[in-house]
């Protein structure tokens, strides 16, 4: 019974210290950005000063929304053609089909350093050049393999005579991928959609290369700041999208059970 | 509703021939069975029907009209699936109501419909569950609901009860069969339990290799199988091979079996004798004979007891012989011991060896 309890009580710390570990990190940093002290002094003093400042720091807020807007950008992009592409590999064979999804794989695999300065120089090469829309481009380029192996994944659980019998009812390919397969899939789109998100949001490297000065993503810029000297802004910002991006996460952890129930 | 042609429908994938040549009418309001072993080309036969896939030659019509090339969903039939395919994201009403709400119909039209369907198949107030929710045998029945709702032309089951336990199936099969009398549709369907198919249709077809090797109904097929095949597929047999005399074989031994049934051929050629093991009368030694002419003797090296009747097995000149006798209360014959088998020309089946 005694070793019972002290495995117990054992796994309970490790959970708390992994929790503390992914977390610790943020909260110190969402609390500094209310702390008077843009040095991390103690003590904690109450202040929104930094929150005042950020919006004044046209800079970072234009980051901010040139992120948020590839980001969506890129996940619509990539939930309606990945989705479609895994639709297509699972319904249909054709010539070469193996090798396709074979090669779908390997630029999850690759360093993002090696793909941004391909792109770069690729881009620089058909006369894309850089820019937004070039780090837009990238980011799709990037993402859409993990929305098809996502998708994919959750159409493996699909059982095609679900297609076959509404065929059957009379419904054409459309009715059928509407009523029948999308709904179905919808969790593995919502997931393959936010891994999107977090693969275009996050993304630094392509998005560096890629960039012109006036014309940054938030990670960028967040990078070219602390170069610069670090403000508390920083944390500001941070955490404004911290606790946004936890309550959509929370939000659709909760519509769709992922993982979970069938 | 309307009756359907298959004529000369042939259908290769790569070098496997899934059906081969094949032709078979079903009347109007009949109900087929599609009998065989797997890999007979019954499930291939009933996708071309359905128009799941195209035949590579031959004709199929639906009502007279010309369908080879028609897709499944412009066919106006209904499909029961082996594992039902019910909609999981859908309660069993909108399962049911998908047919007429793809179609365009009213609400007020569908919710009448699925009602009436539902209440065909004794699950009215069911229409509020999810398929997960539901037995076996209910998914079975909003299968069939969902099938027939539409009020298709043909009506197609893909061994439709063989995911069932035992005693769910025999309700089924009387279920399944009032249905199809109440609505009168052309049912077709597919299956390799030879029971199910004897106690349902009016008609059977056996495929093998992609042939059709009989078709007709249950009884002709049973007591005037045309091949080894369809003898000892529905139905149990034990045959007999030797050379033709006129009116029946001739063993290697020497021994003449006549056969009152079958088909006519010329003496000397290779054939078979098919008897039915509840066909032939088990007597020991002392028995009186009855004027059969066929009559063989036997020692029973095996006896299967099956509440209602026996099974015994009877060595004869290195063949093993079947013989099921009904448990009348009579004393049962010990193993080893030397029998004398009699039955009469009209349980003998003479058939063609190709």
């Amino acid at each position: 019974m005694a070793t019972t309890r002290i495995l117990e009580w054992l796994g309970r710390l490790y959970i708390w210290l992994l929790l503390a570990f992914l977390y610790l990190p943020i909260i110190i940093m969402a609390l500094m950005s209310f702390n008077v002290s843009p040095f991390y002094q103690l003590p904690f003093e109450w202040t929104t000063e930094w929150y005042a400042s950020l919006w004044q720091n046209n800079q970072l807020i234009s980051a901010t929304w040139n992120s948020v807007e590839i980001a969506v950008i890129t996940t619509v992009i990539c939930t309606v053609l990945g989705s479609a592409a895994s639709l297509a590999l699972f319904r249909y064979e054709f010539r070469g089909k193996k090798f396709l999804q074979a090669l779908l794989f390997p630029p999850i695999a690759i360093p993002w350093l090696i793909t941004g300065t391909a792109m770069l120089i690729f881009f620089f090469g058909v006369g894309i050049g850089r820019g937004l829309h070039a780090i837009l481009l990238g980011h799709v380029a990037l993402a859409l393999p993990y929305v098809i192996v996502v998708v994919s994944a959750r159409l493996q659980t699909f059982a095609p005579e679900l297609e076959e019998a509404a065929r059957s009812l009379g419904a054409n390919q459309w009715q059928v991928t509407r009523r029948v397969t999308l709904p179905w899939i919808m969790p593995g789109v919502i997931a393959g959609g936010l891994f999107a998100f977090a693969v275009s949001f996050d993304q630094f490297v392509v998005s560096y290369f890629l960039a012109t000065p006036g014309q940054t993503t938030l990670p960028v810029e967040i990078y070219a700041a602390i170069r610069k000297g670090f403000t508390p802004e920083i944390n500001a910002v941070s955490t404004i999208i911290i606790v946004v991006s936890m309550a959509l996460m929370l939000l659709t952890a909760r519509f769709f059970k992922f993982g979970g129930e069938k | 509703m309307a009756g359907v042609q298959v004529s000369d429908v042939s259908r290769s994938f790569g070098a496997h021939k899934a059906l081969d040549d094949v032709s078979i009418d079903f009347a109007d309001g009949g109900f087929y069975a599609l009998l065989g072993p797997s890999g007979s080309g019954k499930t291939t036969l009933l996708r071309q029907i359905a128009g799941f896939d195209f035949p590579d030659s031959g004709r199929i019509t639906i009502g007279g009209e010309s369908v080879e090339r028609v897709p499944v969903e412009k066919r106006r039939i209904g499909m029961v699936f082996q594992n039902y395919a019910l909609f999981p994201n859908m309660s069993v009403a909108d399962n049911v109501a998908f047919g007429l709400s793809v179609r365009g119909e009213t609400k007020a039209v569908i919710e009448t419909e699925v009602q009436r369907a539902l209440d065909l198949v004794q699950l009215g107030k069911l229409g509020g569950r999810r398929p997960h929710q539901l037995s076996g045998g209910q998914r079975q029945r909003v299968a069939l609901a969902r099938a027939i709702v539409t009020k298709p032309r043909v009506l197609l089951l893909d061994e439709p009860l063989g995911a069932l336990d035992k005693a769910l199936r025999v309700d089924m099969q009387i279920e399944l069969k009032r249905i199809q009398r109440e609505i009168g549709v052309t049912t077709i369907f597919v299956t390799h339990d030879q029971e199910e198919a004897l106690t349902m249709s009016d008609r059977i077809g056996i495929l093998r290799d992609g042939r059709l090797v009989q078709e007709g109904p249950p009884e002709e097929i049973y007591n005037r199988p045309k091949s080894e095949f369809a003898a000892t597929f529905l139905g149990d047999a034990n045959i007999f091979r030797g050379d033709t005399t006129g009116d029946g074989i001739r063993l290697a031994d020497g021994t003449a079996i006549v056969a009152g049934v079958g088909a006519t051929l010329a003496a000397g050629a290779k054939a078979s004798c098919a008897v039915r093991p509840e066909r032939i009368r088990i007597a020991t030694d002392a028995g009186a004979p009855d004027g059969n002419p066929n009559t063989l003797k036997g020692q029973v090296s095996k006896r299967i007891f099956a509440g209602n009747n026996s099974t015994y097995f009877v060595e004869r000149g290195g063949q093993t012989l079947k013989v099921i006798v009904q448990n009348t209360g009579m004393e049962r014959l010990a193993e080893g011991q030397d029998v004398v088998l009699r039955w009469s020309p009209e349980s003998t089946v003479l058939i063609a060896v190709n």
